[in-house]
């Protein structure tokens, strides 16, 4: 049974509830009913942005479109719509959601409401990305996201925030200055900043090579692609968990979505002439981030080192460019957020407790705190892939189309993931096994109530996809069955076999 | 002997705001026995607002009239209302930031207010003007109240040295202009811009002339080479003072700026790449000099020079892109910056000692300290450094989107590396703001004035909703631009 939501501009909604949220919290002074407005909206998001899934068809089209022309001299629109490549980015960033609020509930100590209205916006403008079909107003979004997470760093984070946010800001604002720039040629040669317009408009060669490299460094930054990736240890280690788990989790896959939406479908010529460099850098990024990873002490720069290396693992699923690859990338996108976005909880919960992260405080934790330990090992799984979680699924999803492309990438990949589990499983094992001999670590409590149901979720979600992929390739592979068709017959030489 | 006939519907609201200055200077001697008081200034400024008020209504029944004009001297069509508009709402603004920062230091309110109107005057007629010698009067105008007006705090060294500055460098500027409007003069016959059009040679003396104007242009926009000035006078003025000038000169000298470029009788490939050339300069080494200020109004005073050279990338652009992002720009900047120096006129020690006001450390913790206020200033420089969704940052894709239609695709890409260098400066004091903990460095005035409350509150929200809902009101900007590029 699916009820008729069309009537309703869903995303609209889902877009700008938060906002509502955050204005309503300028109206209470009481730190719980400040809590309790910025979890309800969260959670309220969340159920709305369920009515995408009541109401979705398996096609390759955009659904829920909205548009309204915005400012009509530059044919500027608020031009809204998801496809399969957009739906679980959206419904893993109102998933997030909730769980940091409830995450933070008692681990803000100043300025509470400051910290929840940033969060709440925060959340507008990831869904703004992930949904916006013009490029100023996909643009706006892309930009606005900065602001947010600058102040979540800078205000609430670790010892050197401040550097680690205005690196933070400075260096997502370079990489996407000449996107802007790009953005407006676009217009000038075919006077449209429509997404679906600008599909249909074939761009000269020359104007796709340079269109291209500007939005794909923006796009690398984000991501981050090595050697552009030098913000993200800083930015994630001194995050407070909260910005961590959205930056993990959601942040980083604009940069993958924004190669998916624009680079790959707008310049296809372009993209197919720079797909093998990009691979290169995906699979340096790999090693790179492999073995960074490996030698960390501090945990949670061991995961924030292993993102570089999972989101490597996904540009090399894009820019296999094919069915499989992106389909894998896209999903694999999801499961990292889910992942590490458990990772940066797991760890910030231990941080809460012992205020140290470092891997040589502990050891032996399995036998004072089991709950913990037991739902780390489950994390620490999904995230290195085992058959049953969600990790699995992706990676091999990706690999089979990396294979597809070019078997060296898809057996350097698969030196990463060796790698992957090597690193995470020491981590495990410095943590949980051995004696319990740091007294610090005998006094430990287990996890909260709280604390599990912020975990529940995502752990049920591991699950779910794990073993029943197709719920959710089913919803993804039209999307990119009609990027990719959509590419060969845009790109000058045919590639699809 | 016969009068010209003078349409004085064409100066309405120039007329209003004259007539406003004289009541004021008057209003010194009502109750002249009577000391001076916080009181009474505020009745004189109140008088100067409703007048700014009035004269607003009356540019704004003018929009979408016909262009009609005295003598060919003076215009009003959409383009000069348009500029009335953005120079009585940063006098407005300004004049509240003075309401209770004045009596502060002085006792010479209505001295202070009919200066500040003839400076608004000034500016009106000069965007205005459509002949060179009206042109160079206002210019005068405007430019002698500011110098009296930059070192009205006059106890001070740091001001006097500022308005002499000021006064000797503006009086090079005006000899440079009026150089350049005799050669034109002597190439053409006439000063009339309609006939400099139609009659420039194109040869040596059009060039000089059009040079030399450009120099006195340039003076007053603070584009670099020219911008020597501009740090010291907007440190020493008063700081409501220097909020209002750095938005109304500019307004009053770019909409000039247009009209005799329009007029030039040179083709715009000769002159586009000069003001390409001025534009990069202007907005990187502002850029870089903001970069390593230690005082609030110095480093405004810097990121105004490089705001004058976007607005120049507007000018590059040509006529009628380029002229509605400038229009566009000049509303933005009005309320962005005004609002930026508001709050810097808070965190100024009364009595202070120019070498030592406001510096970046008195902004430390205020976010702590005053929540709202930090978050406000946030907004601004924020917009400054065009971020969206703010005015600013719609502001520059205007102007950059300008230069790429016609072709400056380089000059865009210039445009925005300065804002990601511009963004570094800022952030620094939202950094300060947000960020560190106060110490006996930070400072606020308390408490914040209902005025400065007010001119804050107008500003901000002119800064959040300005590029979001003027979709529509971009669109009539275009079409006044299309009207006076056709003209």
């Amino acid at each position: 049974m699916s009820m008729d939501l069309t009537a309703i501009p869903l995303l609209s909604l889902i877009l700008w509830l938060p906002v509502v949220g955050a204005l309503l919290l300028f109206f209470v002074r009481k730190e719980s009913t400040i809590k309790l407005i910025a979890l309800a909206t969260m959670l309220l998001d969340f159920v709305v942005s369920l009515g995408l899934l009541l109401n979705w068809s398996n096609t390759g089209d955009m659904q829920f479109v909205e548009k309204l022309l915005w400012i009509p001299p530059l044919n500027i629109s608020y031009h809204l719509g998801v496809d399969g490549i957009s739906l679980f980015l959206v419904l893993l960033t109102t998933l997030l959601g909730p769980i940091v609020v409830l995450y933070s509930w008692h681990n803000i100590k100043n300025n509470l409401r400051a910290f929840m209205v940033l969060l709440l916006v925060q959340q507008t403008g990831i869904v703004g990305v992930f949904t916006s079909l013009d490029l100023i107003l996909f643009f706006i979004f892309w930009e606005f996201t900065l602001i947010p997470m600058y102040f979540l760093i800078g205000r609430w984070g670790g010892q050197r925030r401040v550097y680690a946010a205005v690196k933070f800001f400075l260096y997502t604002m370079a990489g996407s200055a000449l996107m802007l720039v790009v953005i407006l040629l676009l217009y000038w040669q075919t006077g449209s900043f429509d997404w679906i317009e600008l599909q249909q408009t074939p761009l000269d060669p020359t104007v796709q090579t340079w269109a291209f490299l500007a939005f794909a460094l923006a796009f690398a930054i984000k991501v981050p692609l090595f050697p552009f990736h030098t913000w993200l240890p800083d930015a994630h280690v001194e995050a407070p968990t909260a910005g961590s788990v959205i930056l993990a989790g959601v942040l980083l896959k604009m940069g993958i979505y924004g190669f998916l939406r624009f680079c790959l479908p707008l310049f296809p010529d372009a993209t197919l002439r720079f797909a093998p460099w990009i691979a290169g850098l995906a699979l340096a990024g790999i090693l790179y981030g492999a073995l960074v990873a490996l030698v960390q002490k501090d945990v949670k720069s061991l995961v924030a080192y292993s993102s570089i290396a999972h989101l490597g693992f996904v540009m090399l699923g894009v820019v296999s460019l094919n069915q499989q690859g992106l389909a894998g990338a896209v999903l694999q996108s999801v499961n990292h957020g889910l992942s590490t976005g458990a990772l940066f909880l797991m760890v910030g919960m231990i941080y809460d407790r012992r205020h140290t992260r470092l891997l040589t405080e502990f050891g032996g934790l399995w036998k004072q705190i089991p709950i913990y330990s037991a739902l780390l090992l489950v994390v620490v799984m999904a995230s290195v892939g085992l058959p049953g979680l969600n990790g699995f699924v992706g990676e091999f999803t990706i690999l089979v189309g990396a294979f597809k492309a070019n078997r060296l990438w898809a057996v350097l990949g698969t030196v990463g993931v060796i790698f992957a589990a090597w690193y995470l499983l020491a981590a495990v094992r410095g943590m949980l096994q051995g004696p319990l001999d740091n007294p610090a670590n005998q006094k430990l409590q287990d996890l909260s109530a709280r604390e599990i149901w912020v975990l529940v979720p995502l752990i049920l979600l591991f699950f779910l996809i794990g073993l029943f992929p197709n719920l959710f390739l089913d919803k993804i592979n039209p999307a990119v069955e009609t990027l990719l068709h959509g590419m060969n017959a845009a790109a000058q030489i045919s590639f699809l076999p | 002997m016969n009068l010209p006939h003078i349409d004085f519907s064409v100066i309405t609201p120039e007329l209003i705001v004259i007539a406003t200055a004289l009541v004021v200077m008057l209003a010194e001697f009502v109750g002249a026995h009577a000391t001076p008081s916080p009181t009474r200034s505020h009745r004189i400024a109140l008088i100067a607002l409703l007048g700014l008020v009035l004269a607003a209504l009356a540019a704004v029944a003018g929009l979408g009239r016909a262009a009609t004009d005295i003598q060919g001297m003076l215009v009003a069509d959409d383009l000069g209302r348009y500029l009335e508009l953005v120079v009585l709402l940063a006098a407005a603004l300004g004049l509240l930031l003075a309401w209770d920062y004045l009596p502060q230091f002085t006792k010479m309110h209505s001295e202070y207010y009919a200066l500040y109107l003839l400076a608004v005057v000034g500016m009106m007629f000069m965007g205005k003007s459509t002949e060179l010698i009206t042109l160079f009067v206002s210019l005068e105008i405007l430019s002698v109240a500011l110098y009296v007006l930059t070192g009205f705090h006059r106890g001070q060294l740091a001001a006097g040295e500022a308005a002499l500055k000021y006064f000797l460098l503006g009086a090079f500027s005006s000899a440079f202009f009026i150089y350049g409007a005799a050669l034109l003069y002597g190439d053409t016959g006439s000063t009339h811009l309609v006939d400099i059009a139609a009659r420039a040679s194109g040869g040596f003396l059009t060039l000089a002339g059009l040079a030399l104007l450009l120099v006195g242009f340039g003076f007053k926009l603070a584009v670099v080479p020219f911008h020597m000035w501009t740090p010291d006078v907007y440190q020493g003025a008063p700081t409501p003072v220097t909020a209002f000038m750095s938005v109304g000169t500019k307004a009053a000298a770019f909409v000039a700026l247009f009209r005799v470029l329009q007029a030039a009788g040179v083709s715009y490939a000769t002159w586009s790449l000069v003001l390409a050339l001025l534009a990069t300069l202007t907005m990187t080494w502002g850029n870089l000099a903001a970069l390593r200020q230690s005082s609030l109004k110095r480093m405004l005073a810097y990121s105004s020079i490089a705001h004058a050279g976007y607005m120049l990338i507007g000018v590059t652009a040509g006529m009628q892109l380029g002229l509605s992002a400038v229009l566009f720009y000049l509303f933005a900047y009005a309320f962005m910056n005004i609002g930026a120096f508001a709050v810097v006129s808070l965190l100024e020690r009364p009595g202070y000692h120019a070498t030592q006001d406001a510096t970046i450390d008195a902004a430390r913790g205020l976010f702590a300290r005053k929540p709202l206020l930090a978050v406000v200033m946030a907004i601004f420089l924020l917009s400054l450094a065009g971020v969206p969704p703010l005015a600013g940052f719609f502001g520059k894709l205007y102007l950059f989107n300008a230069a790429v239609q016609s072709g400056w695709i380089w000059l865009a890409i210039v445009g925005m590396i300065n804002s990601v260098v511009s963004a570094y400066y800022y952030l620094r004091v939202t950094v300060l703001m947000f960020m560190t903990e106060a110490d006996e460095t930070s400072f606020l005035r308390s408490p914040l004035s209902n005025a400065t409350g007010l001119a804050i509150a107008v500003a901000m929200v002119g800064t959040l909703l300005l590029g979001i809902f003027a979709g529509p009101w971009l669109q009539q900007l275009g079409q006044a631009a299309l009207a006076f590029a056709g003209s």
